[in-house]
């Protein structure tokens, strides 16, 4: 990494320390953040973490490893995820999950060549009333039908 | 957002309120009062686990700490219950507006709702929604005019993490760690959050608490059985023609419930979500009720069509990688549950290995931490045994017709 770009990350995360605070409590909001402004938290963010929090780098990867939606791995700049639980299964989880791969080329777990998309599925996103459903970041998509899904994908800039 | 929102009629909870209007009329009452109504209502915790909120309220105000809190249980992560996005997205007032009565009752000055990650869409809103309230001096300090009264609510997300529902993972979460439960006692009520006292309760306790203390605990009682006291909100979803939120009485029975969300066929009913039982047919006329077949609000229906070895494939598969691996009856648990399930999709089983992985199911039930595993074996367990004629002995040496 360049070492501009560490300095402006550093930067970054003492401005989110600054805001939440250095306790340890504040570690969560902190990774969702990085999370949020890069699409994962690299082994660089880690360390800078946790130097500020005053805890320990290993402690900070053990947190990200246990939540799924905290990667210490690049992500595509667009996460989406798929409702794999039942509800949505049976209205059709199966043929939107196979659209979207066909259109993007990629599996679920992959990340698309150019870096735009990654695919994963999720658990129970707590719409199934209105499934299948799909989180595109942090926007909820439900009712998809195999074309509608690869439609949202396609506006997505 | 809730494109197929029904028209929300409910005799408890959908009835009419104002924001606020409960918080002008606690400043005029004390604690002992309160806790009186809460007593009086029987209001029993709607994240599952149905512990009399009074009680749970009246430890939290008698333990003795510099700081108390107050926590909103929104993690909202059983498969299939989704009344809580309702509540926070439609009725956030009676959300609000109960973690205050919350604050004021236990004597916190600080109140969290754990809005799961999956939630981050409704972020902006709510904050919006307490910044109103900020506003109007329904949070803040000497809320209403009322001396000494302060109480102010921050939202903090989850990160996709199912476990992190269980109140002590939940206080993990909060406190920076990864969410595994922690061993009880101690409880949340006297060592919680930074180890203080702390309540931690769910969305609809909430919502149902405004209703008692604005209208008291008698009439809330009116509603429900004697041992189920009031209405819930269900979660319906699969195979139906109008899956939502329903406001119902406890006490309705479970064919009362398909009708009015006109299924038809029906073959199954999952009670409770993935870490509830799986009701058949001759079981239809079971009550809603904790005393029968109790619930977070879950309902999933399944028709004629569906293959229930299919469905319980998908439960333990969202066990084996919700599981937080703490303890070994669960995590290993749960793999061997979900391996003998795909066992007999392929029929290669026998009848005694089948049996021992309901042992084992049993066993997990006593011996895991916490309620994850404890429950997960019921889904296991209840279609097994009520859908034992489709999955073992339909005529085909069985093999499930494969
Ligand atoms: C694995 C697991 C997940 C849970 N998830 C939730 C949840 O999402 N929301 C909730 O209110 N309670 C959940 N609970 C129950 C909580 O531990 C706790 O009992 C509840 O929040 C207490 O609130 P109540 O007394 O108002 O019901 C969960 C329990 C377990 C074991
Ligand atoms: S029962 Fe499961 S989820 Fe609960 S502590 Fe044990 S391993 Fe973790
Ligand atoms: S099953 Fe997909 S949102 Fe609940």
């Amino acid at each position: 990494m360049l070492v501009v770009e560490k300095n402006s990350l550093t930067a970054e995360i003492e401005a989110m320390v600054e805001k939440y605070g250095n306790s340890r409590s504040s570690l969560l909001p902190i990774l969702q953040d990085v999370q949020r402004n890069h699409k994962f938290v690299s082994e660089f963010a880690q360390q800078e973490v946790a130097r500020l929090l005053d805890i320990h780098p290993v402690e900070v990867y053990s947190v990200i490893s246990f939540y799924s939606f905290l990667h210490s791995k690049p992500m595509g700049r667009n996460i989406v995820r798929l409702c794999q639980t039942i509800t949505c299964d049976m209205m059709g989880k199966v043929n939107v999950a196979k659209a979207i791969e066909r259109e993007l080329g990629i599996s679920f777990g992959e990340t698309t060549k150019d870096n735009k998309f990654t695919l994963e599925y999720a658990n129970c996103l707590g719409m199934c009333d209105q499934g299948p459903a799909m989180l595109v970041n942090d926007k909820i998509y439900p009712r998809l039908t195999p074309e509608k899904a690869v439609e949202i994908l396609n506006e997505i800039g | 957002m809730d494109e197929n929102k029904i028209a929300r009629d409910g005799a408890v909870i959908f009835s009419e309120y104002t924001r606020g209007e409960v918080i002008k009329k606690v400043v005029e009452l004390n604690r002992d009062d309160i806790l009186f109504e809460l007593k009086e209502s029987k209001l029993k915790g709607r994240g599952g686990a149905g512990f009399p909120t009074s009680t749970k309220w009246m430890l939290t105000a008698a333990a003795k700490a510099d700081n108390k809190y107050v926590i909103c249980n929104a993690d909202e992560g059983e498969p299939g219950t989704f009344k809580d996005r309702v509540l926070l997205l439609e009725y956030p007032e009676l959300v609000f507006d109960g973690m205050v009565i919350g604050g004021y009752t236990v004597g916190a000055k600080y109140g969290i709702v754990y809005l799961r990650g999956e939630y981050e869409y409704m972020l902006k809103s709510l904050q919006d929604y307490l910044e109103a309230m900020r506003n109007e001096n329904l949070l803040g300090k000497n809320i209403c005019g009322k001396e000494g009264f302060d109480f102010d609510i921050e939202i903090r997300l989850g990160s996709g993490a199912y476990v992190c529902g269980e109140e002590t993972a939940l206080i993990e979460s909060l406190e920076g760690a990864r969410g595994e439960a922690r061993n009880r006692p101690p409880y949340p009520v006297n060592t919680g959050f930074m180890g203080r006292p702390t309540s931690v309760n769910n969305v609809e306790t909430f919502a149902s608490v405004v209703h008692i203390v604005t209208k008291g605990g008698q009439w809330f009682k009116q509603h429900g059985t004697d041992k189920s006291t009031g209405s819930k909100l269900f979660s319906v979803s699969g195979d139906c023609a109008n899956p939502g939120v329903y406001e119902l009485p406890w006490g309705t029975t479970i064919n009362e419930l398909l009708d009015k969300v006109g299924a038809v066929n029906t073959k199954a009913v999952q009670v409770g979500g993935a870490s509830g039982v799986c009701l058949s047919k001759d079981q239809f006329e079971r009550q809603l009720a904790y005393e029968d077949a109790g619930t977070g609000g879950s309902i999933m229906i399944f028709n004629e069509s569906r293959d229930m070895v299919h469905v319980l494939k998908n439960f333990m598969e969202f066990f084996v990688e919700e599981s937080c691996g703490q303890c070994t009856p669960c995590r290993i648990g749960n793999v061997k549950l979900l391996e003998g399930v795909e066992m007999i999709e392929k029929g290669e089983y026998t009848f005694r290995y089948i049996n021992q992985l309901k042992e084992l199911g049993a066993t997990m039930q006593v011996a895991s931490k916490c309620g994850l595993g404890q429950s997960s074996p019921n889904s296991f367990i209840s279609i097994l045994e009520n859908f034992k004629e489709e999955i073992f002995n339909n005529g085909n040496g069985g093999t499930n017709g494969k």
